[in-house]
């Protein structure tokens, strides 16, 4: 068996163990099934209202837990391995760095999509039986464009978890940054991106580009495509209604936000010291 | 036969830290050599040099073959053992369960971890968690990750810290067969009584400076440090203090029945000749200087120095 595969087939055992995969789902399934039936609150009404609210409902609730969620699990792969002492002796054995961090991802992914693709599936059944009138084969699609979507967001975060945790030395620094990360993608990025839609005036057709600058912004991009009474909620991404960008190219931007930062990554910790 | 470890001029510096100033060393398979030193003297550095961890700034590494931190550390790192000072484990996993991790990375045959399990006499708390491990078991469990897949090289950094000393005894043994099938073992230590019938030579290190390598006859004939020798029994009247070369044969009485020497290795004879042609002397005993009296000898230079950094050696040591 390759060595990555070892280390990842350990990671996903741990996560199974210390039961965050459980932990994940069932809050993403709570939430999930939360959301679909109080969705409509604010309107006065309760209970399932529409397929569209309910995704774009979902994928909002998905861009501020997912981040922080891959963040929380993968912030001390390495610097919390470094100061538990166990990296030291795992550098001695015959695994390359490179193969140690890509076991790591993968198992770490592994744990993210399994508790995403667990959560929201939930979720999407809850839906499915208990509302009228939905669209059973449009419910799966969507929901199926939301956990994949979700997934590769989540990959992301745990990329940049990754970055960070071959950076620093101190656990409690890594966590820290780790809540940086998750305050400047998923907040302060979109507040500035309005500031920035209000002061110009005029123009401005290279704003929606600016959004594929935020991987959050491209996650909720995905989850628009396909839905036209959607853009009410969506907040700033709504700049983008005009500019179609196309699903595959969305995609693609997600995975260069992975891969970006996961080679970094890989770089940095190849020249670590032990 | 090609030497295990082949340096020359070894020397690794950290900006104006030097952590190991030009050692030339050479150990030969089967060899078990003790790394002695203060902490900070350079004994982990030389170790993580050798298992590829560091590079060297300057002068040449071979170990098995090869330059550890190359292409070569693959195949290196399947044959060497390495159990580091305070080793740590998962702390979640069983012990079973983490050497099932180790084996599986070293591609061993899972078979060897229960076999190492008993051997290390860890089987029965196999099943528990490393959480609820000792000092002494975390040890054992270290040394047992270490012997996985019959290693050629050993290198064990401080194994005896923790261990009570039965266990030591036991560890001692454990390598002293490990020697007797042409395993090569560095080990570091500072508890030194008890290490001597195990080792072949000792390399005593200061400051990140080679002191003194040798076996401990060698050692011994290069510091000629004065042998202790004890006599017991009784004889009135008989004065011990006088009649020696006084630059050679210190004599001191501690009571009527038992006289104590500080001898020189060339007065030795002429000591014991004339202790026994007389006739109160009912016992002698000869006590050449230890390898602590040895350590303390050769390190006594550099003790005095300031030492490179003190915030700094705790890490590199």
């Amino acid at each position: 068996m390759n060595t990555a595969l070892i280390v990842a087939r350990k990671e996903f055992q741990d996560g199974l163990r210390n039961r965050w995969v459980l932990a994940i789902a069932l809050i993403l399934a709570a939430l999930a099934v939360g959301i679909a039936w109080f969705g409509a609150a604010a309107s006065g009404g309760m209970g399932f209202t529409s397929l569209a609210t309910t995704v774009v409902s979902l994928s909002t609730l998905a861009v501020f837990l997912i981040p922080l969620i891959a963040l929380l699990l993968a912030y001390d792969a390495v610097v919390g391995e470094q100061e538990s002492g166990t990296l030291l002796l795992l550098l001695t054995y015959p695994l390359s760095r490179t193969s140690l961090l890509l076991g790591k991802f993968l198992g770490h992914g592994l744990i993210l999509g399994a508790a995403t693709a667990l959560g929201f599936g939930i979720a999407g059944v809850v839906i499915a039986l208990g509302a009228e009138g939905v669209d059973i084969a449009q419910l799966a699609a969507s929901m199926g464009l939301l956990i994949l979507s979700s997934v590769l967001l989540g990959w992301v975060f745990i990329a940049f978890a990754y970055l960070i945790s071959v950076w620093v030395t101190e656990k409690a620094r890594a966590a820290g940054l780790a809540l940086g990360v998750w305050f400047l993608f998923v907040l302060v990025f979109d507040l500035g991106l309005l500031a920035l839609l209000v002061s110009v005036q005029g123009g401005g057709d290279w704003l929606p580009w600016l959004l594929l600058l935020n991987p959050t912004d491209g996650f909720r991009l995905i989850n628009m495509v396909g839905f036209d009474t959607s853009q009410a909620y969506t907040g700033v991404t709504a700049i983008a209604q005009d500019s179609a960008f196309h699903l595959g190219w969305l995609v693609l931007v997600l995975l260069g936000w992975i891969m970006a930062p996961l080679g970094l990554a890989i770089l940095r910790f190849r020249h670590h010291s032990a | 036969m090609n030497p295990v470890i082949e340096c020359h001029g070894l020397t690794l510096k950290n900006g104006d830290l030097t952590r190991l100033d030009a050692l030339d060393l050479t150990v030969k398979e089967g060899e078990v050599l003790a790394l002695l030193g203060h902490n900070g003297a350079g004994k982990t550095t030389t170790m993580k040099l050798i298992l590829g961890l560091l590079s060297p700034s300057a002068g040449s590494l071979s170990v098995l073959g090869g330059a550890p931190d190359g292409p070569h550390a693959e195949t290196l790192r399947r044959r060497l053992g390495y159990l580091p000072e305070n080793v740590s484990f998962y702390e979640q996993l069983s012990g079973r369960e983490v050497l099932t991790y180790f084996a599986r990375l070293k591609r061993v045959d899972r078979r060897q971890v229960d076999m190492l399990l008993e051997r290390v006499g860890l089987i029965e708390a196999a099943g528990r968690r490393v959480k609820t491990y000792s000092k002494g078991m975390r040890q054992r469990l270290g040394l047992a990750q270490a012997l996985l897949g019959d290693p050629r090289l050993l290198l064990l950094d401080e194994p005896t810290t923790g261990l009570d000393p039965a266990a030591t005894r036991d560890f001692y043994e454990t390598v002293r067969e490990l020697r007797e099938r042409g395993c090569t073992v560095l080990l570091s230590s500072h508890v030194l009584p008890g290490v001597e019938p195990y080792i072949d030579r000792a390399l005593i290190l200061g400051a990140g400076r080679q002191l003194a390598l040798g076996s401990l006859e060698e050692l011994r004939a290069e510091a000629s440090l004065p042998l202790t020798v004890k006599a017991r029994g009784s004889w009135p009247g008989t004065d011990w203090s006088n009649g020696w070369d006084e630059t050679r044969v210190t004599a001191r009485h501690l009571n009527g029945h038992a006289l104590e020497f500080d001898v020189h290795p060339s007065a030795k004879m002429a000591v014991l000749r004339r202790l026994a042609d007389a006739p109160g002397v009912e016992d002698i005993d000869v006590m050449p200087p230890t390898l602590e009296h040895l350590y303390a000898h050769f390190s006594a230079p550099v003790a005095s120095l300031p030492s490179p950094s003190l915030h700094a050696s705790r890490g590199a040591s």
